[in-house]
């Protein structure tokens, strides 16, 4: 079956009000092009899914208006600090905020590859961000005695957005070691995806590839966006735009500096 | 952090001091931002090279991971991991530790970056050692506004693993999992316990005799230098550039 291709903004208009979204690290493939796309049609009340961190992405989501809910173990820039959007606004309590840990995360998604409504994770007890969520329960190990065990629920997003290398016309995608990726397709009722290229040929038929493609089932539409992370980059393909980046970090420490870079973003996007 | 003794920089002797800690295990795992616990898990791995590993998240040279984000808390959770390094803004005298907030979470006066894997790790890695280097009373605190994860547990929780110790550019300290406390274990050259009860805001158990933090031999400093130096320069140029004086290969 051939793949939906879309281009970016095709792929944004399928993330509608309130969508909750699962998004990569900064290191993994990010696609910076859809969510400038996103930021672009005003989308309200995102519900953010960090795998199991956020960076520059939901930094300018949050900036930008179209957040309602953070669910993340992590918002941090890495070497370049910390996050002026998202800092700002969690002060103004302007968004929902659920504190997580990596597992967690990785174990709710999990769940839901499996389809199965939670799944146990060791370790969490007695720490405040176990005692501020509501949807973790702590719970007994049915196989022991006095053993209780974090039961964190299955999470489920609506879309897994991301940018990988290659996809072909099959809509299988390419993400080599990148497997969180993998995790988020299974786990995400559809996967919206920007990549470098589109390729002739199906990629599962050389097995050394197929280990690492995400097959076309899991993948709702693609887009093709050559440097679709920039500025961030794309291990094996290009390094992040460390200039950018920095320029971006000392305007958003204001709301209008922030304003100010998304304008010039979009007028370079468009020439 | 450029305090000299004999030579000796400050970071090379915390380096050295973790590095001791660490000897002899299978698996060191090392998060991202933080340079001086990776030089020493290095220095450790260079010290038994069949038989430690090390894991650097964030490293390309060294991060043999291939399972995704989870494969590195599936693997603690399997206890495939002896040690591991957590920090936090504040650190209390239970060892809790907090990496959220500073004042209500819900309108906090400062919002860090998140609690990362620190809730699930300080419980599966039965080595975890804490890493502070602003040793202040604004910093290591009675009780921390937020647990990220908490230093001890009750009897029940399963829990093979948590804090072995807390070091900072000023002491190190050992924790008493029984107590629930810290112990002053040496005080790092050019510091005294005097100074260190001043500036830490949690009471800790203190011997009469508390011995200087060691200086790192002739040996451990040329291994320091030569392959840590290098190995380090990767995945931290910035740090390699000003403690070392070397730059990244090309």
């Amino acid at each position: 079956m051939d793949a939906i291709r879309l281009d970016l903004d095709g792929l944004a208009a399928r993330v509608s009000d309130g969508a909750k979204i699962a998004l990569p690290p900064d290191y993994s493939y990010c696609a910076m092009a859809l969510v400038r796309a996103i930021i672009a049609r005003n989308v309200r009340d995102l519900h953010l899914v960090g795998v199991p961190a956020l960076g520059f992405q939901a930094d300018q989501l949050i900036g930008a208006g179209c957040v309602g809910t953070v669910e993340t173990a992590a918002v941090t820039l890495g070497e370049f600090g910390l996050a002026p959007r998202f800092s700002a606004s969690i002060k103004a309590a302007g968004i929902r905020m659920l504190d997580a840990t990596c597992p967690a995360i990785h174990a709710g998604l999990q769940a839901s590859e499996k389809g199965v409504p939670f799944m146990p994770l060791r370790g969490v007890i007695g720490s405040d961000v176990e005692k501020r969520r509501d949807d973790w329960v702590i719970g007994q190990n049915p196989f022991a005695e006095n053993d209780p065990i974090l039961m964190v629920k299955a999470i489920q997003p609506d879309f897994a957005v991301f940018h990988a290398p290659l996809a072909d016309r099959f809509g299988n995608v390419w993400v080599g070691v990148r497997r969180e990726l993998m995790l988020m397709a299974h786990a995400a009722k559809s996967s919206l995806v920007t990549v470098e290229k589109i390729v002739d040929g199906n990629l599962l038929d050389d097995p050394v590839r197929a280990a690492g493609t995400i097959p076309g089932l899991y993948v709702g539409a693609i887009a093709e966006a050559e440097q679709g992370a920039w500025p961030l980059g794309i291990p094996g393909g290009y390094d992040a735009d460390q200039d950018e980046l920095a320029r971006y970090v000392d305007m958003a420490r204001t709301e209008d500096g922030f304003a100010a870079y998304m304008a010039g973003t979009k007028a370079v996007a468009a020439e | 952090m450029t305090t000299v003794s004999d030579g000796v920089r400050a970071e090379e002797i915390l380096i050295a001091s973790i590095a001791d800690m660490l000897d002899g295990l299978s698996h060191i795992a090392v998060g991202a931002s933080s340079p001086v616990p990776g030089a020493a898990a290095m220095l450790a791995r260079a010290r038994h090279p069949d038989r430690t590993r090390v894991s650097v998240l964030g490293s390309e040279d060294n991060n043999f991971f291939t399972d995704g984000g989870k494969e590195l808390f599936d693997c603690a959770g399997q206890g495939r991991i002896d040690a591991f390094f957590l920090g936090g803004a504040q650190i209390d005298g239970q060892a809790n530790i907090n990496l959220v907030s500073v004042g209500d979470p819900d309108k906090p006066k400062v919002r860090f970056p998140g609690s990362f894997g620190s809730s699930y790790m300080y419980f599966t890695v039965p080595r975890v050692i804490l890493f502070r280097l602003e040793h202040t009373p604004r910093t290591l605190v009675e009780k921390v506004d937020f647990i990220s994860a908490p230093g001890t547990s009750e009897p029940n929780i399963y829990r093979p693993g948590g804090p072995y110790a807390l070091i900072t550019d000023r002491c190190l300290f050992h924790f008493d999992r029984e107590k629930g406390r810290f112990s002053l274990a040496s005080v790092h050259p050019g510091h005294t316990v005097e100074e260190i009860r001043e500036q830490t805001g949690f009471d800790y158990d203190e011997p009469a005799d508390v011995p200087e933090t060691r200086l790192p031999d002739t040996k451990t400093l040329e291994t320091i230098r030569g392959p840590v130096a290098a190995q380090i320069a990767e995945i931290y140029p910035g740090f390699a550039a000003e403690v070392f004086g070397i730059e990244k290969a090309a």
